[in-house]
C-alpha cells in the first residue's frame, strides 16, 4: 500500500506548478479574465510539453500515461485557475479514446494530442448541449446523451451559441446539432475520468483559495491581533483544510481507479465529483468570509477563483446528483459501503 | 500510488482472518462484568498465538509488526466483529511508553503481565478542571521516604474498576512553569487510598470513572521517564497509535453504514430523495475517512512525520459518526426514540465522539496552530 505518487509524478507536478506560476501571474490572469481571451501562446506551450495528450495512446500522438498524471496537471491548472482549453480538450479526448470508434480515434485523437485540432464534450438536455467548454473553438464536438451513448460532430455541423457564465476564465457555448456520428461504445467511464478531471481542478482550485485565507488571517489586524488568532476565523481554517484534503483523497483514489480497477471508477468518481464539487463552493465561499469587505470587490482577485469553483461544480453533474448515485448504488447492491 | 496491499501485507490479512476465523469467541455477553472476562480471555487467546502488542518491538514480546500491518489488524479486528482486547489502553499507550521512557527494571516488571491481560492498566491525566488544558492539573505528589505520597482527583478514568495499575500524571513541582512540573507515575491502584467511583453517562451505562486519591503511596522506581518530565512522556503517551486508530474506526463507520443502509431498505426509504442524498453524503464521507487514513499513513512511512490528514481523522470521525446516528434516528421516524438497544444506543453514545480523546474544538486548535501555522490567541 502507498498512497503517494512516483517520482516521475512528483516531477510532472513539480514541472507543472512552476510553469504556470510563471505564465500565469495574477495580473496576467485578471487581464486574461476581463477580455474572456485565453493566451494562445501558453497553450501551444502546454502542447509541447505533451500536456494535451498526457493519457491518449502513444499510437494517436499522446504521450501513453494515465489519468493520475492527468489529474495531476488539472489539480495544478487548477491551482493557477489557468484560463486554458486544456479542459475541454482533455475531456473530448477521454470520451474518444474510452468509447470512440477506431475511425474516429484515428480522425480526432492526434489532433487533440498535439492540440492542433482540440475538442470538446456536451451533455445534452432537451436535445442541446445548454453548455459546452470552448466549443466555438473546437475542430470535433462530443455530445453525450442520457443512455450512456454518444455523438461525434464537427464544429461544422453545430449550431454554437456563446453564453456569459458567472465564470469568466473560461468560455462556454450552448450547441445544437442534427445528424453526427455515434460513438462506437458506452460512455459511462470516459464520463467518470472526465468528473475525477474536474475534481481535481475544484481541488486546485480550493487548495489555492483556503491558502489565500490563511495568508490574510496572519496578516489582517483587527482589535490589535492577527484574525487568524480568532477560533472563529482558525476554525474556519481548519474545516477549509478538511475538505481541501477530504477532495484531494477522493480525486486521487478516483484516480488510481481509473488506471488501475476500472470496475471501482464509477463510485469513485461520483464520491469524488460530489464530494469535490462542495468543497469548492465551500472553500472558496469561506475563504470570501474569511477576506471580509476586501474579498466581495472585484478588484480582488478571489471571486474568479469562486466563480470557476462553482462553475466546475454544476459542470458534469452537481453534487447532488452524483450524491444521488452513490446513493443508487449503496441502496441497490451494498457494494458501495464496501465494509 | 498503489493501493492493493503487497504481497508480505495481503499475506499478513490473510494469516489474520484464518486465525480470527477459527478463533472467534462469538457474541460478548451482557453486564460489565461478564464482558470484561470475555475481554480478558480474548486477550489471553490473543497472546497465546502472537496477535497481542502487534507494534510492540519482538524483544519486548510484541509482533514487530509494520504501521500498515497494526492498521490491517485494526480494520481487520473491527470487520470480524471480535471483542476488544481488555487491556486496549496497556497495549496501545502504556506499553509503548514504558518501553520508550521506562527503564530495564520497568521492562521486566510491567510488560509481560500487560501483554498476558494479568494485570489491566487505566489512564489518569484528566481531572474535574483540567481536561483539554493538561498541563493546568492539580493532583500533586510530595517526596516521602523512598517515593512519593499523591492526593488529588481525576475524571473519565475508563477501567479504573477493572485497573491493577494507573498511568498517573501528577504535579510534582509547584513552583515549576506549568509544563515542567509535571511526573508520570505508575500507581498501584489496589491501596486504601484511591477510591473508584463509576460515572453513568446519558446512555445508562458506566464506562468511565472519578478517582478520588488521598496520600497513595508510589515508589520512587515507579516513576517514568524522570522526575519532571511528565509531559514530554504523557505527550509519547498520547501519540502512540493514534497513527493506526483511525483504521479501526474507519470500518466501525462502513459496517454502521451497511446496517443503515439496511435500516433505509426495511423502512422502504429507498427513493427517498432526502434520505438517500444523505447516504450518499455518509457513504462518501466513510471513503474519505478510509482515503485520508491511507494517506496519512503513507506519508508517515515516507517522511517519519503524521501529515495534515492525520490531525483531521479523529475530529472528521466525530462528525461522520454523529451524522450517520442522526440518520438512523431520522429513517426510524416515530420508532426513533424507543429503546432498541442498537441505534439508540449509537445515537447517543455518539455524542461523546466529539469530546473523548481531544474534543473538536481542540482539534481544530491544533490543526490551525500546527498545521496551517496561524496564530495562538495567548
Amino acid at each position: 500500500m502507498n498512497f503517494d505518487f512516483t517520482d516521475d509524478q512528483h516531477a510532472i507536478k513539480r514541472t507543472a506548478k512552476e510553469f504556470l506560476a510563471a505564465r500565469y501571474k495574477p495580473e496576467r490572469l485578471r487581464e486574461l479574465a476581463e477580455a474572456g481571451e485565453y493566451d494562445d501562446a501558453v497553450w501551444a506551450e502546454m502542447a509541447e510539453l505533451g500536456w494535451a495528450g498526457i493519457f491518449i495512446d502513444e499510437q494517436h500522438g499522446g504521450q501513453g500515461l494515465g489519468i493520475v498524471e492527468l489529474v495531476i496537471l488539472m489539480e495544478e491548472l487548477g491551482y493557477a485557475l489557468a484560463p486554458s482549453p486544456f479542459f475541454a480538450n482533455a475531456a473530448a479526448g477521454l470520451v474518444l479514446q474510452g468509447a470512440g470508434t477506431d475511425e474516429q480515434k484515428q480522425r480526432w485523437l492526434p489532433g487533440i494530442a498535439s492540440g492542433e485540432g482540440t475538442g470538446t464534450v456536451g451533455v445534452l438536455r432537451d436535445g442541446g448541449a445548454p453548455l459546452v467548454p470552448d466549443a466555438d473553438t473546437a475542430a470535433v464536438l462530443v455530445l453525450l446523451d442520457e443512455n450512456g451513448g454518444g455523438t461525434v460532430v464537427t464544429g461544422a455541423d453545430a449550431e454554437i451559441e456563446p453564453r456569459a457564465t458567472i465564470d469568466s476564465t473560461r468560455r462556454f457555448s450552448s450547441v445544437r446539432a442534427t445528424g453526427g456520428e455515434p460513438l462506437g461504445s458506452d460512455t459511462e467511464g470516459a464520463r467518470a475520468a472526465i468528473c475525477t478531471a474536474l475534481a481535481a481542478e475544484l481541488t486546485g482550485v480550493a487548495q489555492r483559495a483556503m491558502e489565500m485565507a490563511v495568508e490574510y488571517a496572519k496578516d489582517r489586524k483587527q482589535f490589535d491581533r492577527p484574525i487568524g488568532a480568532y477560533q472563529a476565523v482558525s476554525h474556519r481554517c481548519a474545516q477549509m483544510l478538511l475538505e481541501v484534503e477530504g477532495a484531494r483523497s477522493t480525486t486521487y483514489y478516483a484516480g488510481w481507479a481509473a488506471d488501475n480497477e476500472p470496475e471501482s471508477l464509477p463510485l469513485a468518481a461520483s464520491m469524488a465529483k460530489a464530494y469535490a464539487s462542495d468543497a469548492g463552493w465551500r472553500v472558496t465561499a469561506s475563504s470570501l468570509q474569511v477576506h471580509g469587505g476586501i474579498g466581495f470587490t472585484w478588484e480582488h482577485d478571489l471571486h474568479f477563483f469562486l466563480k470557476r469553483a462553482k462553475t466546475d461544480g454544476h459542470l458534469f453533474g452537481g453534487a447532488r446528483e452524483h450524491r444521488d448515485r452513490v446513493a443508487g448504488l449503496a441502496l441497490r447492491s451494498g457494494a458501495a459501503v464496501g465494509a | 500510488m498503489d493501493l492493493t496491499l503487497s504481497p508480505k501485507e495481503q499475506a499478513f490479512r490473510d494469516e489474520l482472518r484464518a486465525w480470527m476465523e477459527a478463533n472467534h469467541p462469538g457474541e460478548e455477553p451482557e453486564g460489565d462484568e461478564a464482558a470484561f472476562e470475555f475481554r480478558t480471555a480474548w486477550q489471553r487467546k490473543c497472546h497465546e498465538d502472537g496477535w497481542a502488542g502487534i507494534s510492540w518491538p519482538k524483544e519486548f514480546g510484541g509482533r514487530g509488526a509494520t504501521l500498515i500491518e497494526q492498521a490491517i489488524f485494526n480494520e481487520e479486528t473491527v470487520r470480524a466483529k471480535a471483542p476488544a482486547q481488555a487491556n486496549v489502553l496497556a497495549l496501545a499507550m502504556g506499553g509503548p511508553t514504558v518501553i520508550t521512557h521506562g527503564s530495564e527494571e520497568q521492562k521486566q516488571r510491567f510488560l509481560d503481565p500487560i501483554l498476558s491481560a494479568d494485570e489491566i492498566w487505566c489512564q489518569g491525566f484528566s481531572e474535574p478542571d483540567s481536561g483539554s488544558d493538561l498541563a493546568s492539573l492539580k493532583t500533586r505528589a510530595v517526596k516521602s521516604n523512598g517515593g512519593w505520597k499523591v492526593t488529588g482527583q481525576k475524571v473519565w478514568t475508563t477501567f479504573a474498576h477493572h485497573a491493577k495499575w494507573c498511568m498517573l500524571v501528577a504535579r510534582t513541582d509547584q513552583d515549576a512553569p506549568k509544563h515542567q512540573g509535571l511526573t508520570y507515575f505508575l500507581m498501584d491502584m489496589e491501596q486504601e487510598a484511591v477510591q473508584v467511583r463509576p460515572l453513568v453517562q446519558i446512555t445508562g451505562e458506566a464506562e468511565f470513572n472519578e478517582l478520588f486519591i488521598e496520600e497513595a503511596e508510589i515508589p520512587d522506581e515507579n516513576v517514568v521517564g524522570g522526575v519532571g518530565n511528565g509531559w514530554g512522556v504523557a505527550i509519547t503517551t498520547l501519540m502512540h497509535e493514534r497513527a493506526t486508530l483511525a483504521f479501526g474506526l474507519q470500518v466501525q463507520v462502513k459496517i454502521a453504514l451497511a446496517e443503515l443502509v439496511q435500516l433505509v431498505r426495511d423502512e422502504g426509504l429507498d427513493d427517498d430523495p432526502v434520505i438517500r442524498q444523505r447516504i450518499g453524503q455518509l457513504v462518501t464521507e466513510a471513503e474519505v475517512l478510509r482515503l485520508n487514513a491511507y494517506r496519512g499513513l503513507t506519508q508517515i512511512m515516507k517522511t517519519g512525520v503524521p501529515g495534515p490528514e492525520g490531525s483531521l481523522g479523529k475530529w472528521h470521525w466525530s462528525d461522520v459518526n454523529q451524522s450517520l446516528t442522526e440518520t438512523a434516528m431520522e429513517v426510524r421516524g416515530p420508532e426513533a426514540p424507543v429503546v432498541d438497544g442498537e441505534w439508540t444506543y449509537r445515537f447517543l453514545r455518539a455524542r461523546a465522539n466529539s469530546i473523548e480523546g481531544g474534543t473538536t474544538e481542540i482539534l481544530k486548535n491544533i490543526v490551525a496552530e500546527r498545521v496551517l501555522g496561524l496564530p495562538k490567541l495567548r
